[in-house]
């Protein structure tokens, strides 16, 4: 069934809200953060996993839920105070259901045990109360409808042979205002055989003192049947307690089923099962009581006042496809309105002020309607961030540190694959910080510090980039150590003079790993390096500073989006090219005397007394083998990811404008120096250079290793 | 371009056939999304000598294979008279540099001819049989071997 | 006429899962999120009955049966009760509110339509 699946996918959507609503909840709680209602929706969000992961039968889900959500219900009603060891095994569990959720979604399960230990270890703080069940534990049944319909029918005794069954039946006023309507019990009646009913209207008064909220008539229902008693009654469950009822039967089979010696409705519907109908109709604070019970319950709102201050904004959930089909389209019209502007500027006719004027206004509109959409699928930073909490619990309990993690611009919003493919990178940063960064208690003790190291996570947008940084207050990055160890490991000559930075960025290479002992955290064959390519191939940056004994801080710098860029269109070798605005320092017609050889083919361009490596792009993409007059003589600086510059030759430069990001991958795979493609004015297709990887790119054999190529 | 008597008769199989390097070939119509005009590609870097570059297609970025190249043949001259099939191979739209689109043939199953072994070992890797239709030979192209095996490893 | 329904529940995987249960059985159905939520509703909805979820953060489900009950919009529509809870003095509570009907979760298809048949004129 394709709603199934369908359901299934919002049930896990949602776990994940309620899970970072849970953690989130109970952080504040151990922070003392918390408002009013925290402990209400920590409690409410296991309540929900709980109810979905029934309708779906993930029993282990619906037991553990079952269990947590009964120590927080102690937690809600004071009967367990928030202490930190508690909170700790409360944490624990939520990470716990979390991993719990997300087996599920994989289609598995989590090792059972496991389970039960975790749960054992919270109830066991909870003084055992989970331990011994209450008598309404919950019981697992797809099928628990209360009442005559979600029973087994079969189940129920049949009393053979058509007998007369008499049912007098006469509501109170307060079955009316509980919505229950004598006419369908009637039809409900009517179904379960012959019946001839009769009207009862001997109470009614006279018309001068007619009240219309009163109950005046009763009905008689006379049944011809084979039904048995309680299935007669049964028909009454609902208004059970808001009418008079009796029923007069021939003979039954079933001597327990006598009536009125029990009770005859089907299983408790509201009722308790000792109470006989006669006696709940006998009691006459029925049409009082529920005001009284009602209101002692919950402070009666009023809806309006109330509603008006709680509005909030109105949100619709949109299929993601449709977003990026949007976005496909609105590419469609970037590309087109580059062309119609194309087009329009060669035309004999063009230098007309309405057309530019109009040009011009279509350019603004349509890079209006993009930064809307880009809106669209822009998400706040926060669900990632509070994910990042339970990763500095574990690896801060693995490294045997303290650690907490703050966080910060939290609001800040970026597009939704950026954030996605940011999780793991960020992960391992903050792993990072935690493993090699911040030092042991003791010896924070030692220095000074507070025993509790910070890693504090931070977003902000700043000049159309997004920056998130991951800074700690540890040790600072022990650069004599990072020298020698690159030194070791034949990174770097032994002889070579780096700058602070120059050390600093060594992190980043491949194969590089500080950690004399391998941790079991950061000792999983990732390293910064990893973290430096995964940002890069969200057209993002990785800096690093640090201050020995204050800390170190790494920033990542990401575009806005993935879907459109500020381009560079630029001529090199015949061809059409693109560069990302953003990576450009400057542009230069560099003098003879600014170029020096170095060995045999490398060459550096002075610039300012800083020499840059400088590269011909048509060269290092093997589009031609050398220079010839008038080529290369333009060169545009460009920044790398490691606060370094490379000068690269181009022949001419076109204009500056956006260009929407086609991916390579689809149809052919990743070409190093090439971040993504694009599609000109003129429908021909130009590259979008990554400067970053383009030096690295030349000296490259001519078949690397991509899809189409690797024969 | 489906004939109706496609679908009711499974046994007749309908071929794309063209020419390229002065040689007649076919592919299975169902793999070939659309014929058109060459346009001017641009140069991937660091690319194989058969792959020509990129062209945009409606949108989407589309490599061009030269199919007389991929094939080891004599070089095609270099004209704009020259097509683009463009085909689906493998999840991946591909398009295929070819001298011009010739006819699309219905053949039965047993219309197919195994590959002779003659033909060189890189073709006959590239060969599914031949037909052989009006005293003419075409050959029967396997576009999935048109791409890389290591590419679906390495995918 | 379909019988319209305001189904309300805090949890988006619930209100879906009605969403698609009680149209498939032909009826109109509005969703809300909470009890604030169902009220705003209630004059443009004009439900012929109200299925609620007990738990719910700004009004719960008694909030919501209490202010139905005591309001000017459709005081007497039925309303049933949509919950995991079963304890017997929850039910005692939301049947002294005033509500209709029971119905524990996780809920059969079947028996949620015929349930909602009984207690809601057509």
């Amino acid at each position: 069934m394709a709603g199934a699946v369908d359901l299934k996918d919002i049930f896990f959507v949602e776990a994940d809200e309620l899970l970072s609503a849970l953690e989130e909840g109970l952080r504040a709680i151990q922070t003392g953060t918390q408002e009013a209602d925290t402990v209400n929706a920590v409690f409410r969000a296991v309540h929900s996993i709980k109810g979905g992961a029934g309708a779906f039968d993930l029993k282990a889900l619906v037991g553990f839920a079952h269990r947590f959500e009964t120590v927080l219900d102690s937690l809600r009603s004071g009967r367990l105070l928030p202490e930190a060891a508690l909170l700790g095994a409360l944490l624990h569990a939520s990470d716990h259901l979390a991993d719990m959720i997300s087996a599920s979604r994989q289609g598995g399960s989590t090792d059972s045990e496991l389970d039960e230990r975790v749960i054992l270890a919270l109830e066991a703080l909870s003084g055992g109360e989970g331990g011994a069940k209450e008598e309404e534990a919950f019981v697992f049944e797809p099928l628990a409808l209360d009442g005559p319909f979600g029973m087994d029918l079969a189940a129920v005794p049949l009393v053979f042979g058509a007998r007369k069954v008499s049912v007098s039946f006469r509501p109170h006023a307060g079955a009316f205002a509980s919505g229950h309507d004598p006419a369908l019990l009637l039809r409900d009646l009517c179904g379960i055989d012959e019946a001839e009913i009769s009207l009862d209207q001997s109470a009614l008064p006279e018309p001068g003192v007619f009240d219309p909220g009163q109950s005046y008539l009763g009905w008689v229902v006379t049944l011809q049947t084979e039904r048995s008693d309680r299935d007669v009654m049964a028909v009454f469950d609902f208004i059970d307690g808001c009418c008079d009822l009796t029923l007069t039967g021939e003979a039954s089979a079933d001597p327990g089923l006598a009536p009125f010696a029990e009770p005859v409705a089907a299983p408790d519907l509201f009722a308790p099962p000792s109470l006989l109908p006669e006696a709940r109709s006998q009691d006459p604070a029925q049409g009082a009581k529920p005001q009284n019970s009602a209101s002692a319950a919950t402070p009666a709102p009023s809806p309006l006042t109330q509603g008006a201050t709680t509005t909030p904004r109105p949100t619709i959930r949109v299929d993601i496809d449709r977003v990026d089909r949007l976005v496909d389209i609105l590419g469609e019209l970037v590309i087109h309105q580059a062309m119609l502007t194309e087009a329009i500027e060669q035309s004999p006719g063009f230098g007309s002020v309405d057309v530019d004027r109009s040009l011009d206004q279509l350019r603004q509109l349509s890079r209006q309607i993009q930064e809307s959409v880009m809106a669209i699928r822009a998400q706040p930073v926060k669900p990632l961030f509070d994910r990042m909490h339970r990763i500095v619990r574990e690896a801060s309990m693995a490294a045997g540190k303290s650690a907490r993690l703050v966080t910060e611009g939290e609001a800040t919003e970026v597009d939704k694959t950026i954030i996605e493919r940011l999780a793991d990178p960020l992960t391992h940063m903050i792993r990072n910080s935690i493993d090699h960064g911040l030092e042991k208690a003791g010896r924070r003790d030692e220095l000074g510090k507070p025993t509790e190291g910070v890693v504090k996570l931070s977003a902000a947008h700043r000049s159309g980039r997004i920056v998130i940084t991951v800074q700690d207050d540890g040790a600072g990055i022990d650069r004599d150590k990072v020298r020698q160890i690159a030194v070791e490991k034949g990174l770097v000559s032994a002889t070579a003079e780096l700058s602070p930075q120059e050390i600093d960025a060594l992190l980043f290479l491949p194969g590089f790993s500080t950690a004399t002992e391998v941790s079991a955290l950061s000792g999983r064959g990732v390293g910064m390096d990893v973290v430096r390519s995964e940002i890069a191939g969200l057209g993002g940056r990785v800096g690093i500073a640090s201050v020995r004994g204050q800390g170190t801080t790494l920033t990542i710098s990401l575009p806005l989006t993935l879907a459109v860029l500020d381009g560079m269109v630029f001529e090199a070798a015949g061809q059409t090219l693109v560069l990302p605005v953003s990576h450009i320092i400057e542009t230069l017609r560099p003098e003879a005397a600014m170029r020096h050889n170095l060995g045999l083919k490398d060459s550096v361009l002075d610039v300012r007394g800083r020499c840059l490596p400088l590269i011909d792009v048509g060269t290092a993409l093997g589009f031609r083998r050398s220079l010839k007059p008038g080529e290369g003589e333009i060169v545009v600086v460009v920044e790398r990811g490691d606060d370094g510059a490379i000068a690269l030759m181009v022949d001419g430069i076109r204009d500056q404008r956006q260009v929407v990001i086609k991916g390579l991958e689809a149809n052919y795979g990743q070409i190093p120096g090439i971040a993504a493609a694009t599609v000109l004015g003129d429908g021909s297709v130009a590259l979008i250079l990554d400067p970053t990887d383009l030096a690295a790119a030349g000296s490259l054999p001519a078949r690397p290793h991509i899809s189409l190529a690797a024969e | 371009m489906r004939s109706p008597g496609y679908a009711s008769d499974p046994d007749i199989r309908e071929l794309v056939a063209f020419r390229t390097a002065g040689q007649d070939f076919c592919i299975d119509i169902l793999s070939v999304r659309e014929i058109r005009g060459w346009s001017r590609p641009a140069l991937l870097p660091h690319a194989p000598a058969f792959v020509q570059g990129v062209i945009n297609l409606r949108g989407a970025v589309v490599p061009i294979l030269d199919l007389a190249k991929r094939l080891g043949l004599e070089p095609i001259e270099d004209t704009d008279r020259n097509v683009i099939i463009v085909a689906a191979i493998q999840n991946r739209t591909v398009g295929l540099l070819v001298e011009a689109v010739t006819d699309i043939l219905s053949v039965p199953a047993s219309g197919v001819q195994p590959t002779p072994d003659l033909a060189s070992e890189t073709t006959r890797n590239m060969l599914r049989g031949v037909v052989v239709q009006d005293s003419r030979l075409i050959r029967l192209l396997d576009v999935g071997q048109l791409l890389p095996q290591a590419d679906e490893a390495a995918a | 006429m379909s019988l319209r329904i305001l189904a309300v529940d805090d949890s988006l995987t619930m209100r879906e899962m009605l969403r698609q249960t009680l149209t498939e059985a032909g009826f109109d159905v509005v969703l809300a999120e909470d009890g604030i939520d169902a009220l705003q509703q209630l004059p443009d909805v004009a439900p012929d009955l109200i299925l609620t979820d007990l738990n719910m953060p700004k009004m719960d489900g008694f909030g919501l049966i209490d202010a139905v009950r005591k309001g000017d919009v459709s005081p007497r529509v039925p309303i049933l009760v949509l919950t995991t809870e079963s304890a017997a003095t929850l039910k005692e509570r939301a049947r002294s509110s005033g509500a209709t009907g029971w119905i524990t979760k996780p809920f059969d298809e079947q028996s949620l339509v015929s349930t909602i048949r009984r207690v809601a004129a057509v």
